[in-house]
């Protein structure tokens, strides 16, 4: 058992009562809700008879169903104007405050939260919403839950759980160049498997994490669900204090002072405890792109598609559904193959960074002929930091489409989506079948910059043979 | 078909059915474009629905032997993926009532405990088993039994697993956690008075 982790500090800080049968009743810090997952939470706290517990811990934003290309309300699709709708009527009667549309604040919740200082270390956070893991880049205790639980958590500020073992995920050295945050997370679930942190907390850390800046650290701790871990972490340090600093909801003065102070002291003691680690090179991990129908059938772009015989026999019937569903032989080197749509954007990397490095191999060259590729910047304030230096016409002048933000073609619950058997090059988090909108599309994960370069050429290629051009 | 869980729930009785694969994600179980909704009662008619379409007919959701099942019975990390409890609820409305496998992902296992949905797990080789027992009789009865608890059909008995604290919310009816949560609003507000973040970090 753990102890001395920052798991396990977050953890008793929180806990309200051990409840009968052995769950505990852990307190949530803050509450984020959407259009998607929060409207039968609301429907059911009435039919009870309950209210909101803290609304003023509960925040709120529109993401998933919105438009990218006009937000114009009412929204063209009916049932997407009645979701939101909904939520700002929830928000209203319940005074929870809503970054909506046109606040400047509105945005995917996992870019907005932290961006507006809201998620901080040392909390728990819950949202009804997987990738909630996210925001543990500062070193918080942050999971997705589903739609009851959203209406417990609105209910009593708490929840029902269960503590989960801690799994240290130690990255030694650095990471090559052009070797990204998310060529690391997608090495780490190929490496464990997608349910290899069933039951786990991971904790990432080791020379490459600490290496990593707070948006590297969210797109890692973002795919941590991916690997079965309902949370991932990095403990706090002088990174992700010089990001909070002057942000919105941070204590300013002597608190912000007592703020870090405490903060520090969270992290996980010199000698503490884990259940397991994993040890991990930096240095020997490549830009990663998965091939299959699930983010742990990822490969090396310097790799093909991999035979039966090279499996653990527990992996072969899903790679024999991978090999049809994919239209994919092995033995097919992943570099080369040939897309039809690019999408840069999601909660994994759709921040700033992510459309730097995105728009460092754009510029200068042109979308391939026949392709489709788009940006969708995470948040309103991603959006208008971009076009501030320039990104969106970087973008433009190569020939990919600017939009305004959301989840977008990451789960395809607004318009932009796949077309039957279209490919993507897709900078989300899942290559689940029908996950992007087309019951048989197909989606091949990898990292912004790697997207790009496949916009560029058409067809999956390795970004380190590109020179890139960085803002001058 | 039955109404929804409601109470203790000692055991569940009905017919099974077998969806086999590992990893099955709840993309699959409910595709996104459902989640359009500001209610959960039109999805039992959905459940799985780009799977069904693309077996056009036979996948076991579909096939006429196992229509009006209860209990279904999967392989490893069934439940995988997003967090969206439309998924244990479109199976739910669908007609599940228990869910038997060999492991099953964590917010796919708390939603269907939220509403009063066990999942049970046992090994490779006796889901293996089971599944066979009802492929090669699909209108026998089986009974998940949460006393012992034990997966009963005429053909045999297997031993399932349910972790302690689940067992115990859904043998004693507080599975539905919110009043015992609402019971302890008093320690609820001690921490609300005395976390440091929501304290302006002040000393304690």
């Amino acid at each position: 058992m753990s102890s001395g982790t920052l798991y396990d500090k977050v953890w008793d800080l929180h806990r309200v009562a051990e409840l009968p049968g052995g769950s505990t009743q852990l307190f949530v810090g803050l509450h984020l809700i959407h259009e998607v997952t929060s409207p039968q939470a609301f429907a059911a706290l009435n039919d009870k008879g309950l209210t909101v517990r803290c609304p003023e811990r509960t925040v709120a934003t529109v993401d998933h169903i919105v438009p990218t290309t006009s937000q114009q309300r009412p929204f063209a699709d009916p049932l997407a104007e009645e979701m939101l709708s909904t939520l700002e009527r929830n928000c209203l009667e319940n005074g929870i405050a809503l970054n909506n549309i046109g606040s400047g604040r509105q945005g995917i919740v996992h870019v907005i939260a932290p961006e507006l200082g809201l998620t901080q270390p040392g909390m728990t956070v819950a949202c009804g919403d997987s990738h909630t893991s996210t925001h543990g880049a500062f070193g918080a205790i942050a999971f997705g839950i589903g739609t009851s639980q959203v209406r417990d958590v609105l209910a009593s500020q708490s929840l029902a759980m269960n503590k989960l073992k801690v799994r240290r995920i130690l990255v030694n050295g650095r990471l090559s160049e052009a070797v990204t945050a998310k060529d690391l997370i997608l090495h780490v679930i190929r490496t464990l498997g997608v349910k290899g942190g069933v039951g786990h907390a991971y904790e990432f850390a080791g020379s490459a994490i600490e290496a990593l800046s707070m948006e590297e650290r969210m797109t890692l701790c973002n795919m941590a669900i991916e690997g079965g871990a309902r949370c991932g972490y990095v403990n706090p340090d002088q990174v992700t204090f010089d990001y909070l600093e002057g942000r919105p909801h941070v204590p300013a003065g002597d608190a912000w002072k007592r703020a870090v102070r405490w903060w520090r002291s969270l992290a996980s003691d010199a000698d503490a405890v884990v259940d397991d680690e994993v040890v991990f090179d930096a240095a020997a991990i490549t830009p990663t792109v998965t091939w299959g129908i699930t983010p742990g059938q990822g490969l090396g772009i310097e790799e093909s598609i991999p035979g039966l015989d090279a499996l653990d026999p527990g992996d072969r019937p899903i790679a024999e559904e991978a090999y049809r569903y994919m239209d994919l032989q092995p033995g097919t080197p992943i570099a080369g193959v040939p897309v039809d749509v690019c999408f840069i954007g999601s909660c994994t990397n759709g921040r700033l960074s992510d459309l730097r490095a995105a728009a460092a191999v754009a510029r200068g060259r042109q979308v391939a002929d026949g392709i489709k590729a788009f940006v969708v910047p995470g948040s309103e304030q991603v959006a208008q930091a971009a076009e501030a230096e320039g990104l969106d016409q970087v973008f433009r002048t190569a020939g990919f489409e600017w939009r305004e933000p959301g989840c977008s073609m990451c789960l395809a619950m607004n318009p932009d989506r796949l077309e039957g058997r279209q490919i993507s090059a897709s900078s989300s988090n899942r290559n689940f079948k029908g996950r992007q909108g087309s019951a048989s599309g197909r989606t091949l994960l990898m990292s912004p910059a790697m997207v790009a370069a496949a916009a560029v050429h058409g067809r999956v290629t390795d970004v380190r043979t590109l020179p890139l051009h960085p803002a001058s | 078909m039955t109404s929804f869980p409601n109470g203790a729930i000692p055991q569940v009785n009905g017919t099974a059915l077998v969806v086999k694969g590992e990893d099955i994600d709840t993309d699959r179980i409910i595709p996104a474009r459902f989640l359009k909704c500001v209610s959960f009662d039109a999805l039992g008619d959905q459940v799985f629905a780009d799977d069904r379409k693309e077996l056009k007919g036979s996948h076991p959701f579909d096939q006429a032997r196992f229509q009006g099942a209860s209990i279904l019975v999967v392989n490893g990390n069934f439940g995988c993926g997003s967090s969206r409890e439309h998924a244990p609820q479109a199976l739910m409305r669908w007609g599940i009532r228990a869910v038997v496998g060999v492991s099953f992902a964590e917010i796919f296992y708390g939603n269907c405990l939220a509403l009063g949905i066990p999942c049970a797990t046992s090994t490779p080789d006796q889901i293996e088993a089971i599944q066979g027992a009802v492929e090669a009789d699909p209108a026998a009865v089986w009974c998940l039994d949460l006393s012992s608890p034990e997966l009963q059909s005429p053909a045999g008995q297997w031993p399932v697993t349910i972790e302690p604290g689940p067992l115990d919310m859904l043998r004693s009816g507080r599975w539905d956690a919110t009043s015992q949560l609402l019971d302890h609003s008093d320690q609820v507000q001690g921490l609300i008075d005395s976390l440091p973040y929501l304290n302006n970090f002040a000393a304690r």
